[in-house]
């Protein structure tokens, strides 16, 4: 039995780990920002999650000890890091960095035209 | 056998945060760099848990938490500092 959740908690970490290899290797390689950012609050988040929940398979089988805290610290991971994702990424476009040369489409931009122009006319 | 396994985890781990410092030091933006340091931050959750489990104790594990907290709040404060120039405003420096 111990044998089994040892081999579960063993998967969850390996598994982790490389996710958050993937996601160095994505923000070492990719174009711009918003890629790397792409890359980086994913699988950074995704691979730490699992080695959090190995951890606590872990503590759990061997030292039948229940530890609320990474559960919690999972929780609040998984909540958060998409947040700041989300608010660099904007703090990004709107301090105007650019997005790759090569990328064809960009909806903000025209999004963010449109709204100036209706304040530009309800002010008018 | 889950001991290999576990120093295998963190020396992945070790060079996905190498790579993320390399992407600190280059990038062209400062954004580049903010989302590089909060996955460092985050990598950083990660080690902790493994060398809670290397070392055989749970008396780190609060530390997990506070890392988290602080990674999110220092990434908040940088993108509005980037995005408007203060982090906390006022209404009366108008």
């Amino acid at each position: 039995m111990i044998e089994i959740f040892r081999f579960i908690s063993g998967a969850l970490i390996l598994i982790g780990a490389f996710l958050s290899l993937v996601a160095a290797f994505g923000v070492i390689r990719l174009p711009d920002v918003y890629t790397r950012n792409h890359a980086a609050s994913k699988s950074a988040t995704l691979g730490v999650m699992s080695i959090l929940l190995g951890t606590f398979v872990h503590f759990f089988m061997e030292q039948d000890h229940f530890n609320s805290r990474i559960i919690l610290g999972i929780v609040f991971i998984f909540i958060t890091s998409p947040v700041a994702g989300h608010l660099i990424s904007r703090a990004a476009y709107n301090s105007g960095v650019k997005l790759w040369e090569k990328s064809v489409q960009d909806d903000l931009e025209e999004a963010v035209w449109r709204r100036n122009n209706r304040v530009r006319q309800r002010d008018n | 056998m889950f001991h290999f396994i576990i120093q295998l985890s963190l020396v992945c781990i070790s060079l996905s945060m190498l790579g993320l410092i390399y992407r600190v030091i280059k990038g062209p933006s400062v954004p580049d760099r903010v989302v590089a340091l909060d996955a460092i931050g985050i990598n950083l959750v990660a080690i902790i848990a493994l060398v809670s489990i290397l070392l055989r104790t749970n008396a780190f594990l609060e530390v997990i938490l506070l890392i988290g907290i602080l990674a999110f709040i220092g990434t908040v404060a940088f993108s509005k500092y980037i995005e408007k120039g203060v982090i906390i405003e006022s209404d009366r420096d108008l």
